[in-house]
């Protein structure tokens, strides 16, 4: 079966404004809403539109991490995922870990494609797509905006347009692979009641990272955590003239 | 002795900026000795600029017709290959490092450091999170391998003068045939490069179409300015997306950011937090942006744009 594999992290949603716990442990989350990463939501959809378009039969997405996150892989589901796949685990997930649990998910799942977010907005690190291409020896279309499935002699490929510094780089890679998805890449769809109705009834499985056979290694102690210095209040001008004179007086013209 | 391996970003002919910025952190890893890797079809010119970074100790040059594109699933194992003798692999920032990087942590079975905005020890860094609204310090598992992204906004580069001596390097890795390169579209331009002008006018969804953004760029050329965007001003077709400032565009420290008609999102912020001086031009006076800046202009600016541009 042509199946997609998504991957998603339950973060603080984006709106909240984030604040750190007084003795620097780490940032307040007791009653802060919590949401699907919104990169992560794109690859949702993106598997979502491939699937409508008759490119993949399944879209199954998973999560690793504590009980909490049933409510984000419910979401999911009623986004429009066949079924969901829970790999339970407390406490700090690292990336390397989350691509270790993946990997074994791939092996289970053999999917076409593996779409995640690029970053997840907590710790923004950018990391887990790209490790578990590497683990999985196959190729990695990172910060994609544009995704195309094209079955070509030798099996099928993807073509990838890239947000890159340069500006957009389009790569061609063979299947399986995976891509991260760009703020660029689509719009999610809306949720509507009656298919958080149907969600519930679609297939939940709970796995855990010792089932898989997976360490939840802890490689970077998190030592302090800290709000960054704020910026001195500045002045007002009333016109572009008295712009120019205050740049004038910085050194700045 | 820490041995810290860099890869350099470069587009065949020039070495990226990028990377006067990575030896600069390397040189915050107390008696660090630097090895610069170049993978290139040909090394010479870049494996050259390299070798003149105040502080680097070599340069590796590995030549492969392969490395013309630079792609992160045929670098990576090279990388992999070289990387038994070092302390911490970095690579910057950019988009190139931050798509190779993860790759080479890995294969190397070990984690990555993303964003190192300071050296505290050769195990200890500092790095921004959520969205730069927290700076968070980790420590290194002290037997690991240390893979890490630069934050080049953090960074002064090293100046040039120096003379590395340069070692040509032969492929140790097979490079995957999977990725293929197609093509890259980028826009030419006389203006200075976004990631690192020491001044950039940035416009917003204010501007209201491409054709108004335009006088962003004459404004730009009279301060002798990158351009910039928003990510409103890129999503609604403005301007190219190698424009974005923020925590999914650039992230930049310019000396002077003139940020017009931009509200402030917090994403956008996390951009520009690093700049010397930001002005910020918008009719509306409560926009956050105001928060944040030095020199603040409540007005219309399309009157205030070109009446600015005349006074300079």
């Amino acid at each position: 079966m042509k199946r997609i594999l998504i991957g998603i992290k339950r973060v603080v949603d984006y709106n909240v404004r984030i604040r750190v716990k007084p003795d620097g442990s780490g940032v307040i989350t007791d009653g802060v809403k919590m949401s699907i990463n919104p990169f992560d939501e794109i690859a949702l959809e993106e598997a979502l539109r491939i699937k409508e378009r008759g490119g993949a039969e399944e879209v199954v997405v998973a999560t690793v991490g504590p009980a909490d996150c049933q409510p984000q892989l419910r979401t999911a589901l009623a986004m429009g995922a066949d079924r969901a796949l829970h790999v339970q685990a407390d406490g700090i997930i690292e990336p390397l870990v989350a691509a270790r649990a993946l990997l074994k998910l791939v092996e289970r799942e053999q999917p076409l494609l593996v779409i995640l977010g690029k970053q997840a907005i907590d710790d923004d690190n950018s990391q887990t797509g790209q490790m578990l291409a590497a683990l999985w020896n196959r190729p990695q279309a990172t910060f994609a905006s544009k995704v195309e499935l094209i079955a070509g002699e030798g099996g099928q490929k993807a073509r990838v347009t890239r947000e890159v510094d340069a500006g957009l780089e389009t790569i061609e890679v063979d299947l399986p692979a995976v891509i991260t998805t760009d703020l660029r890449l689509n719009e999610p769809r809306y949720v509507k009641l009656p298919d958080i109705m149907k969600a519930k009834k679609k297939p939940l499985e709970a796995l855990s990272l010792g089932a898989l056979g997976v360490e939840q290694q802890q490689r970077l102690k998190l030592v302090r955590f800290e709000a960054p210095p704020q910026r001195q209040k500045g002045v007002r001008v009333k016109d572009a003239a008295e712009l120019v004179d205050a740049l004038k007086k910085k050194g700045l013209l | 002795m820490p041995k810290v391996l860099i890869v350099a970003e470069h587009d065949g002919a020039k070495l990226n900026p990028s990377i006067a910025k990575c030896v600069a952190c390397a040189r915050g890893i107390a008696a660090a000795e630097i090895t610069v890797v170049v993978c290139a079809a040909d090394a010479s010119a870049v494996a050259s600029q390299a070798a003149q970074l105040a502080g680097v100790t070599r340069v590796l040059a590995i030549e492969h017709a392969a490395y013309t594109h630079q792609l992160s699933a045929v670098l990576a194992p090279q990388i992999v290959a070289l990387a038994g003798p070092f302390t911490h692999v970095l690579g910057p920032s950019t988009t190139f490092g931050k798509d190779v990087m993860p790759r080479i942590a890995a294969l190397l079975g070990t984690a990555q450091v993303s964003d190192i905005m300071a050296v505290e020890s050769p195990t200890r860094f500092r790095r921004p999170i959520y969205a730069g609204n927290v700076i968070l310090t980790v420590e290194v598992d002290a037997d690991s391998k240390i893979v890490g992204t630069v934050r080049i906004a953090s960074f002064e580069g090293v100046a040039g003068g120096g003379s590395a001596p340069i070692e040509k390097a032969s492929l140790s890795a097979e490079l995957p045939s999977h990725t293929r390169f197609i093509s890259v579209s980028a826009a030419k331009s006389d203006r200075p490069d976004l990631q690192t002008a020491a001044r950039v006018v940035s416009g917003g969804r204010a501007l209201g179409s491409a054709d108004a953004f335009k006088i962003l760029y004459s404004l730009a050329d009279k301060l002798g300015a990158a351009v910039g965007a928003s990510r409103a001003a890129v999503d609604a077709g403005f301007a190219p997306n190698e424009l974005q400032v923020g925590q999914t565009g650039k992230i930049i420290a310019p000396e002077l950011y003139v940020a017009i008609g931009i509200s402030g999102a917090i994403q956008h912020l996390t951009g520009i937090k690093d700049a010397r001086t930001i002005v910020a031009i918008n009719k509306d006076g409560e926009a956050p942006i105001f928060e944040v800046a030095d020199i603040g202009l409540v007005g219309d600016l399309f009157q205030i744009v070109p009446e600015l541009e005349k006074l300079l």
